[in-house]
């Protein structure tokens, strides 16, 4: 199993959840993030006190998936969330050794 | 000045005037020792009349009374007993009005300088913020019951620096005017209004030091600093027999002008806060990480209540609902929103927008330098005063702020101490008799002659008063208790170390 | 490649930044989380109620690297981080098997 960790521009995050589902795929955690990458901060000015900010907002995006369904959820994300400017955000893909529904204790795939 | 007799002697005198006359049935309850003091004239219909009018015009409701023999300054005084029902007592329009000022200028601190402050500090500092404006209120309420009016008011002292023993605790400031102030203003309402004057100004210092400094070690500097700084400075330029007092009082060394507190209130607090901001030390990280202000909406709350609030402050100095009241409310109005407009579009002029903070700032910054001016200057002066307060504090807090190096957390010393000096000379520039007929008695030699020197001289006394003292109490204070929080503490934020409270909590705790 | 785990004191994170920038590593996600180890935690009484506040916030920073940069950027974190007072937190490292840029499809080292 994989657990994809996708870091995406916040406003796509309605299309890649559309995009997984279309692909089969409904379950997926959601947190909101800073990311900090080649996208440009901006500059925030107080009373002459200038801040840098370099940290934008971003969706990080978790789905746990068995193994072969990986590539199909990867392309799923990458198609859904790519607008080709600098700022897409990455798809991080981890070995998952086990999952567990919390509900009914089963494990592995079935719980994915 | 005339000052009025005890209020209980008045009561028994009118309760004879009236049993003699026979107006009304009145029990037997005159006291036996009462007997046969010689009856008091009856006032005539003209002397009450011009009572009344007094109360139209605010003024002195006896003048028409003084018909008995010459004093030794060849004045005519008020044969004894002889009064009407329109002296010692209060005004209803007048005293109204001052009530509702009173608590605007409380509503400037509570909780309009809370927000205004609490939203430019970081969110773990917000709550810090706002225990250190109601602390001192709290506080300095204590203290201008017990001794601060008196201190403040009072003129047993007979003394330029300080005033007098006879209101401690309040004794006798009770609902008749203080003629030494108002006509028809209750003493006891002049002293509530002048006590919110005395919380305000404390609390703006909260903005130098924000972030960084014990809540103890503030208490007691605050403590310190009224008796030391504010008290004196207050009874100087508005205690009858003060030093500065040049409107009122005919032998002031230094007749200089302060509307609403220029000198007393924005100079003393900004120019102090800057003297404790550099003995404190920068914020953990000044510099280096990033500390912007964490809610400007709440600021921007607070702005708008700044503004509505110095009305009571600004018009309500007039301590009646007269003439000089409406002009000092016009011509606050008018500075504060061109300096409004004047920061903003600085602002655009130099980095291409105009920010919430920048208007904010501009608002504030026009209502400190048009306090001291506002009820001495015309409609036609306030607007290039506006212009200049606008700009100056623009320039000290954008440009001498970095060039310097000091870590002036909220700006109390760019908005405060540099636009209340700067009101502080305009309005001896600007101040005219045709808006304030109170210029041209003791001052009218002067008025848009020289005054503007006194204004430099009241200018040196109140900043050497404000330097030297917090130099002092600053290093009285951290050796006593130190003035800031361990480094643990100042990282983990303020709300928490020093109150255990959170301003913020989203979410059930367990 | 590895992914690099950090929950570290929030008032530690520009220094972070600053530190594996300097070492040659951008990019990076950021979130506002709590933690519980073994730093105390506080009390809050609210009108007589009290409340015991075990979770503090942290921040969670995540790092992509290449395998032969994992060891350095760690040591580059903990640097940084360090205070030395119980709560400093702690650094993780997963196994990192695949990375996409979503604006250009790369996928693997490249991509990091």
């Amino acid at each position: 199993m994989k657990l994809i960790v996708a870091i995406i521009k916040p406003f796509k995050l309605e299309e890649v959840k559309e995009a997984l589902s279309a692909a089969g795929i409904e379950g997926m955690t959601v947190t909101e993030v800073k990311g900090f990458g080649r996208q440009k901060g901006h500059t925030e000015i107080y009373r002459g006190s200038e801040y840098t900010v370099d940290f934008l907002p971003k969706v990080k995006l978790e789905v746990a998936v068995a193994d072969e369904m990986a590539a199909k959820a990867i392309d799923a994300i990458g198609k859904a969330a790519r607008t080709g400017k600098i700022g897409d955000g990455k798809i991080f893909v981890v070995p998952l050794e086990e999952v567990v529904r919390i509900r009914t204790d089963e494990r592995g795939e079935s719980a994915v | 000045m005339f000052c009025s007799r005890p209020p209980r002697l008045k009561l028994i005198a009118l309760l004879t005037l009236a049993t003699w006359l026979g107006v009304g049935a009145l029990p037997a309850q005159t006291p036996p020792a009462a007997a046969t003091p010689p009856a008091p004239p009856a006032p005539t219909l003209e002397q009450r009349v011009a009572g009344l009018e007094a109360y139209v015009g605010n003024g002195d409701p006896s003048v028409a009374l003084k018909v008995g023999p010459k004093d030794k300054d060849g004045n005519a005084t008020i044969p004894a007993g002889l009064t009407t029902p329109s002296v010692g007592v209060a005004g209803p329009g007048h005293n109204g009005f001052m009530m509702i000022c009173a608590a605007l200028v409380l509503f400037m601190t509570l909780p309009g300088l809370a927000l205004f402050y609490g939203g430019l500090v970081r969110t773990k500092n917000v709550l810090s913020v706002m225990a250190q404006c109601l602390g001192i209120a709290g506080l300095v309420t204590i203290i201008w019951w017990a001794v601060g009016y008196s201190l403040v008011f009072g003129k047993s002292f007979n003394s330029g620096i300080l005033g007098g023993t006879e209101f401690f605790f309040l004794k006798g400031v009770d609902s008749a005017p203080n003629t030494d102030y108002a006509f028809w203003v209750s003493q006891n309402v002049f002293s509530m209004y002048q006590l919110m004057f005395a919380i305000i100004t404390p609390a703006l210092i909260v903005g130098a030091i924000a972030e960084r400094m014990k809540f103890s070690a503030l208490l007691l500097f605050v403590t310190l600093w009224m008796f030391v700084v504010y008290i004196p400075l207050a009874h100087m330029v508005w205690g009858v027999t003060g030093l500065m007092n040049g409107v009122w009082n005919a032998g002031a060394a230094i007749k200089a002008v302060d509307f609403a507190g220029g000198t007393v209130v924005h100079m003393s607090s900004g120019w102090s806060a800057l003297i404790l901001c550099v003995i404190l030390g920068p914020r953990l990280g000044f510099g280096k990480t990033p500390m912007p202000p964490h809610s400007l909406v709440l600021c921007m709350i607070g702005t708008g209540m700044l503004w509505v609030g110095w009305y009571g402050f600004n018009a309500g100095s007039a301590v009646a609902a007269d003439g000089v009241a409406a002009n000092a409310f016009t011509t606050t109005t008018l500075a504060t929103g061109v300096a409004c407009a004047t920061w903003a579009a600085l602002e655009y002029f130099v980095r291409g927008k105009a920010s919430v903070l920048g208007f904010c700032s501009g608002a504030v910054a026009g209502l400190v330098v048009v306090t001291p001016a506002c009820g001495f200057i015309t409609p036609g002066s306030a607007v290039p005063l506006g212009v200049l307060a606008g700009a100056v504090p623009f320039f000290a807090c954008t440009k001498l702020k970095g060039m310097l190096k000091y870590d002036d957390a909220l700006d109390t010393f760019g908005v405060h101490a540099v636009g209340g000096t700067l009101g502080a000379f305009l309005s001896g520039l600007f101040a005219t008799a045709s808006v304030n007929g109170n210029l041209s008695t003791n001052l009218k030699d002067i008025v848009g002659k020289s005054l503007w020197l006194e204004q430099l001289k009241a200018i040196g006394v109140t900043l050497a008063l404000s330097i030297v003292s917090t130099l002092i109490l600053a290093l009285l204070v951290k050796a006593i208790l130190g003035l800031r929080p361990t480094t643990e503490a100042e990282q983990e934020g303020l709300d928490l170390t020093d109150h255990g409270e959170e301003g913020y909590i989203y979410e059930a705790k367990s």
